[in-house]
Formats: C-alpha cells, sequence, structure tokens
C-alpha cells in the first residue's frame, strides 16, 4: 500500500529525514517511535504534503500512484488521512458542514454524487457517540473552543467518517487520559481491516497495549534504525533511545 | 497556501459582466441647470420637484468632494458622466410585464432573476433598475390588497405626491454631502415603498439594480416609509457590465420607521469591481440613512463584494425612546478593490440600542476600511451600543484598517467596542487541503465561517447567494 525509499526531506533549509525507509501493506498497523526531534512527526506532514515540507531525495509510492507528486488534496482524496497533533481551529465552521464538504471532495473524485445531508448527519451522530462527543459539538465550528482531549476526539471522528485507506496517527495519544485513551484504541481498532493500514506516531508504549501493532520502528537521527514486533515497544520502554541512537552512530 | 494559490483563486472572472445591446436614450455628458429641468420634464415632474432639483444642484455646486475617506482614486471629472440613460423600448413604459423588451427580461434571466419564475414564486416582489428607469414591478397585485405601496419613485410622484413631499430628504437632506446632494440634483428613479399603519409586508420586497450603458451615473433614490407598527424587509441587488473606465453610482437611501415600525434593509452589492490591474470598475459612493421614531427599529444588512471604491455609511438616527438600530455588514475586498465603509449610529432617544457587527475580508491588493460612529447625545439616557468589528486578511499584501469614533455625551450610555485582526492561517488551510478540499474551496470556507454572524441576518434564499458570491469574490485569492 505504501512504500518510502531513500526518503530526504527538509524543512526550512534543515535536513530532517535523510534516507528513511518504510513499507506497509493493507492491513498493517506500524508505530513509529523514537527520541524527541527525530522526524516522526515530519514523516506524517511529509507524506500528507505540508506546504514547506521539501522532498530532496527518494521516493513514496501508494496505492501504486507517485504520492510525491500530487497535490496535498489529492493525497486526501486518495484515501490518505493525518490525524493531527495539534488540530487548528476554523471558527464559524460547523463540525458537520466541514467533515461532509471533505467526504463530498472524495466521492466527487470517485465519480459519486454528494452525500445524503439526512443520512450523514445520521452517520455523524452516531459516529460522535462512538468516538465519546456530544452530538452537539457537530453544530460548533471547527475545533472552536474545544479542550485538548475534544479535539483529538474530533480528529477520529473525523477519521471514521472519511474511512481512508491510510490513516497516520500523529502523537494522538499525546495529552490524553487514560479513558480517553481508551475511546481512542477502540475506534482505530473498529477501523481496522484487511483494506486498511495504520501509521501511528508516538512516545509511549501504553498506547501499544490498546492497539496492538504487526510492527514497531525507531526513528532516530532522520532514519529508522530499528524495525521489530510489539517486544521492541517494551524493549525501548525499559531501556530507553540512547543506546540505539549510540549503536547508529 | 502560497501566494500563487491565492492569487489563482482571486483571479477569477466576474461573472455578471456581459453588456445588453439594447438601444438607449442617453442625455450626452455634462451636469447644468439645463440637464436637471430635461431630466424632470422628461418625468414630468411638479414643479416643486424641479425646484427641489435645483436648489439641490445649486447647494452642490458650492460644496467639495469629500477626501476623508481611506481610499485612492483619480479626480473624476463629473462632466465626463451621462446623467441619463433610459432604454429606447421602455419610453412609453411598460404596462405589464409582457411590455418588456425580450432582451431585457433574457438579460434578468442571465443575471438570475427571471421575473417570470418569481411572479410564481411569490415571496419576492421585484424593481427592476435598469440604468435609470424602473423596468417592471412584479406581485404589486398582491401588494395593493396589503394597502402596500411599492412602485418606482418616478412614479410615486404622481401617483402619492402628498407622501413624497412631505418625506423626501426627511432623512438626508438636500445638501447632506457631496454625493447627496448631486444625487437630489440629478436622481434618475428609484423605489419608493410605503407600508400603512399596522401592516405586516406580505413579502419581501426588492430592488435589482444594473449599470448598462457605458459613461453613465446611475444615482437612483430609494424611499421607504414604515408607518406605526407596521413590518418591511426590503433587499437591494447590484451588477455592471464590465467596463475599462471606471463609472459613477451615487445613490441615497432614505428610511423612515415610524412609531413601533420595523424595517429590515438588506443589500447585495457586486458592482464590477476593476479588473486584475485595478483597471475599470464602479465607483460606489452611497449615502443610507434611516430615522427610528419611538419603539421603532431599523436593521441595515450588507454583504458588498464588488465596486472597485466603495464610500458607505448606511446609519441610524435613533430619534425616539427605546428605538433600535442595527448594523450587520460583510465587505470583502479582492484585487486592487477599496473599501471604506461602516455605520453612524446616532442615539438621541433614551434607551436607545444598537448593535454593530461589521466583518472585512481583504485579500489580493486590496485595502479594505471600517470607519463608524457611535454617538450618545445628552438625552439619550440609558443608552447602549454594542460593536464588533473583525477584520480577516488573506495573503501579505492587502490591508485592514478600523476608524471607530466613539463620542458620548451622556453618563448613563455605555458603548462596547470589541475588534479583532486575523489571516487565513497556512495551517487552517492545510486542515482543510489534508481533508481532501482545494484551497479554493478551503479558503471560501474559512471566509464564510467567519461572516456566519452577517449572513444569518440576511434573508434564506439571500444568505446563500451571499456566501456563493463570496466564493465567486475570491477566486484567485488562495496560494
Amino acid at each position: 500500500m505504501l512504500e518510502i525509499e531513500n526518503l530526504h526531506a527538509s524543512v526550512d533549509g534543515t535536513d530532517i529525514l535523510k534516507g528513511l525507509n518504510l513499507s506497509v501493506k493493507a492491513g498493517e498497523v506500524h508505530a513509529i517511535m523514537g527520541p524527541n526531534g527525530s522526524g516522526k512527526s515530519t514523516l506524517g506532514h511529509v507524506l500528507a504534503g505540508r506546504p514547506g515540507y521539501t522532498v530532496t531525495a527518494g521516493s513514496v509510492n501508494f496505492l501504486g500512484q507517485d504520492l510525491l507528486a500530487l497535490e496535498t488534496e489529492e493525497r486526501a482524496r486518495l484515501g490518505l488521512f493525518l490525524a493531527f497533533q495539534y488540530p487548528v481551529e476554523i471558527p464559524g465552521v460547523s463540525n458537520m458542514e466541514f467533515m461532509k464538504a471533505a467526504v463530498d471532495a472524495q466521492r466527487e473524485q470517485r465519480g459519486e454524487k454528494p452525500v445524503d445531508a439526512v443520512t450523514f448527519m445520521k452517520s455523524a451522530r452516531e459516529t460522535c457517540k462512538a468516538v465519546d462527543l456530544d452530538p452537539g459539538f457537530l453544530k460548533r465550528g471547527v475545533n472552536e473552543g474545544f479542550s485538548g482531549g475534544e479535539k483529538k476526539r474530533n480528529e477520529l471522528l473525523q477519521m471514521m467518517m472519511l474511512q481512508p485507506r491510510l490513516g497516520i496517527l500523529d502523537e494522538t495519544d499525546s495529552g490524553l487520559d487514560i479513558d480517553a485513551l481508551q475511546v481512542v484504541a477502540r475506534g482505530v481498532n473498529s477501523m481496522r481491516s484487511p483494506e486498511r493500514a495504520f501509521v501511528m506516531v508516538t512516545h509511549y508504549q501504553r498506547l501499544l497495549d490498546f492497539i496492538e501493532p504487526d510492527f514497531v520502528h525507531v526513528l532516530a537521527g532522520g532514519r529508522i534504525v530499528r524495525s521489530g514486533d510489539k517486544s521492541l515497544a517494551l524493549e525501548l520502554e525499559a531501556r530507553g533511545y540512547a543506546w540505539l541512537e549510540d549503536e547508529v552512530a | 497556501m502560497s501566494q500563487e494559490h491565492i492569487d489563482q483563486a482571486i483571479s477569477r472572472e466576474y461573472a455578471a459582466g456581459f453588456v445588453s445591446a439594447i438601444e438607449s436614450d442617453t442625455l450626452p455628458p455634462g451636469l447644468d441647470e439645463d440637464v436637471i429641468r430635461f431630466i424632470s420634464a422628461r418625468k414630468n415632474e411638479p414643479d416643486w420637484l424641479l425646484e427641489w432639483r435645483l436648489e439641490a444642484y445649486r447647494g452642490w455646486q458650492q460644496m467639495t468632494e469629500p477626501k476623508w475617506a481611506h481610499v485612492h482614486y483619480p479626480p473624476i471629472d463629473l462632466n465626463e458622466v451621462s446623467y441619463y440613460s433610459s432604454p429606447k423600448s421602455m419610453q412609453d413604459g411598460p404596462k405589464s410585464l409582457d411590455e418588456v423588451d425580450p432582451e431585457l427580461l433574457a438579460m434578468y434571466e442571465k443575471l438570475g432573476i427571471p421575473l417570470h419564475e418569481q411572479e410564481m414564486l411569490a415571496g419576492v416582489a421585484v424593481d427592476a433598475v435598469f440604468d435609470s428607469v424602473s423596468v417592471a414591478t412584479t406581485f404589486r397585485g398582491k401588494l395593493a390588497e396589503a394597502g402596500v405601496i411599492f412602485c418606482p419613485i418616478s412614479e410615486a410622484v404622481h401617483s402619492h405626491p402628498e407622501l413624497v413631499r412631505k418625506y423626501i430628504g426627511s432623512v438626508v437632506p438636500r445638501r447632506d454631502n457631496y454625493y447627496a446632494a448631486l444625487n437630489s440634483a440629478v436622481f434618475s428613479d428609484g423605489s419608493f415603498v410605503y407600508i400603512p399603519k399596522g401592516v405586516r409586508c406580505p413579502m419581501e420586497l426588492s430592488t435589482y439594480f444594473r449599470i448598462n450603458e457605458a459613461k453613465t451615473g446611475q444615482f437612483e433614490r430609494t424611499l421607504i416609509i414604515a408607518e406605526e407598527g407596521s413590518h418591511v424587509s426590503y433587499l437591494e441587488g447590484c451588477t455592471a457590465p464590465m467596463r475599462d473606465e471606471n463609472q459613477l453610482h451615487a445613490a441615497v437611501v432614505e428610511l423612515v420607521a415610524l412609531d413601533g415600525a420595523q424595517i429590515k434593509y438588506s443589500t447585495v452589492q457586486n458592482w464590477y469591481p476593476g479588473d486584475a490591474q485595478g483597471k475599470g470598475g464602479i465607483y460606489n459612493f452611497v449615502t443610507k440613512r434611516g430615522v427610528a421614531h419611538r419603539d421603532a427599529k431599523i436593521s441595515w444588512t450588507q454583504v458588498e463584494t464588488g465596486s472597485a471604491v466603495t464610500w458607505k455609511y448606511p446609519s441610524c438616527i435613533l430619534r425616539g425612546d427605546n428605538s433600535v438600530g442595527e448594523f450587520y455588514s460583510v465587505a470583502l475586498t479582492n484585487n486592487f478593490q477599496q473599501a471604506d465603509t461602516g455605520t453612524k449610529m446616532i442615539h438621541l432617544g433614551k434607551n436607545t440600542r444598537s448593535t454593530i457587527i461589521s466583518k472585512g475580508i481583504s485579500a489580493g491588493q486590496s485595502s479594505n476600511a471600517y470607519r463608524g460612529l457611535v454617538r450618545m447625545s445628552p438625552k439619550a439616557t440609558g443608552a447602549r451600543n454594542y460593536t464588533q468589528c473583525d477584520s480577516l486578511l488573506i495573503g501579505d499584501r492587502c490591508a485592514a484598517h478600523t476608524f471607530p469614533y466613539i463620542e458620548s455625551r451622556n453618563p448613563s450610555a455605555v458603548v462596547e467596542h470589541e475588534a479583532t485582526t486575523s489571516k487565513v492561517s497556512d495551517d487552517q488551510l492545510y486542515l482543510c487541503q489534508q481533508r481532501g478540499l482545494d484551497a479554493e474551496k478551503a479558503v471560501s470556507m474559512i471566509v464564510n465561517g467567519f461572516c456566519k454572524e452577517v449572513f444569518k441576518e440576511l434573508p434564506m434564499e439571500f444568505a446563500v447567494e451571499a456566501g456563493k458570491l463570496l466564493e465567486v469574490s475570491l477566486e484567485g485569492s488562495v496560494g
């Protein structure tokens, strides 16, 4: 589904990713861990096509297409979803309106008609329940005045409504209490399917207790320096990252 | 988004910029007393009105163009302007829609206001002013049943001279300001509305203005009188064809809300704004003012997206105790457009209240200024005002200015003013694009969200239109 080869990328002239390789197949869940400043969030933004993030070398193939040749919105319509670490507010634009516009943009791409408003509203209300958000949030401006935890659940809500092929979660677990973490995990687990893959960027092993990854990768110095299964995360929890960084050096 | 995207999104072409090939009868450019006599004679006006016009003209000759607004444009030679243009086939005046020039009707359909359809849709009665003459007024029969008078002001001069004579110039005096004086001297047509005591007007009233002829000015004059306890909602829309030269539009609107009456006046202004290089476009110099008597309410809602230069301050004189004034405004400027717009709330009566919500959006290299006056007179005991003034910038070459004037001469009066300036942020656009929306759609959605408080004041069908208009006006503004 996603093939990243020798990816180099820079932000404001600083090289962040330095030859990253990663292969994600449909149905898999990958966890990306690593020390602060190793390029974990940059990876998500480079894949999503954030302006100002420049790819200097390498290739990314997503669902058979050259991902890097596509515009940000084209990548999204193809089924790439990034759950933001710090979602911004869009005052006055209701969550409902925003999500419907997003879903309709995807449908248009596939040559389908816009989703019927009543059907959409019904499904959005149900999804709200699944992520433990009051349906009143649908009428509020996108993230407007939401608490940190509500913003994260709102990201999950959008992901569940959009049903992407690849979900990238950028530290969706940070700042969440244990109950909210379980809500997020339940949401992601309910979406796991042979057709869909997830890449989860996280600092903490505890998320992986709830969403069991197929692979764990350690990103350090802009490259993946170690890959393994779930046990690698436990080892990191016990030993930290320093020993790996030493090995790489 | 990048500057390039912004430029693309702002640069969409003006959709209403077609010229209609209708033969017209246009007065040669220039202004003197003979021109005024010609206009007056053409309309078969009574002597008092001719005198009224001439008096305004003499006053105007002693006045100078106002220069205090935050706008810049080359001097206007008012002798280059033609002060009267009437479609030729209209000379005898249409008796019904059937007699209206089919080309005219086709043009209105192009603009999306099919009169025939509107007749059937029942809900909006339209008085369409084409250059200087009212073309057709729909729904007159139904309105007449309710006792409502809705007709071209040129007609009201003959059919209801006592009302016109009593109220014309009563809110905006002939010598009020340079452009109002000019309008008083040369006004060609406009709408007249009279709502009898206690009557709730059974439908939205609407006027559609269009400047078609080259080198003509449009000087329409609207007078709305709402008798005690009556209600009326009125909407005006405006467009003009694309032309290289600048055209002048100097209108006057007067509202009279007698005791307990309510007038809601909405404007969707989409005059030609000039091209992406700032060439051409309408100079929109308009005086709009209403007087609210005891317990009366006047509400102005405006969505201003057109014109090269806008100079416009729809105002309320809150004369009667407990009267209410409201001003809800969205003003969008793009490319090289300039707007200096706002309101005046003059609190004279006790316990008068006013609300001002202004949303200014600047894109391209445009300049957008809010200018507002809140005056609490010594007798305005217990008066209150709330002003919220928000500016949104798109790109980094545009400007937003806020000029609030507050004069309080009554210690019990309360005036609140809040102002914010924000930018459509790259992060907001990125979030939208990551969800699959293209940059243009994203900007229009963000801008619409920003304007929501004002749009909800518009009549439903026009709120939708206003949203679309913003979308079109912002084309090319995204990068």
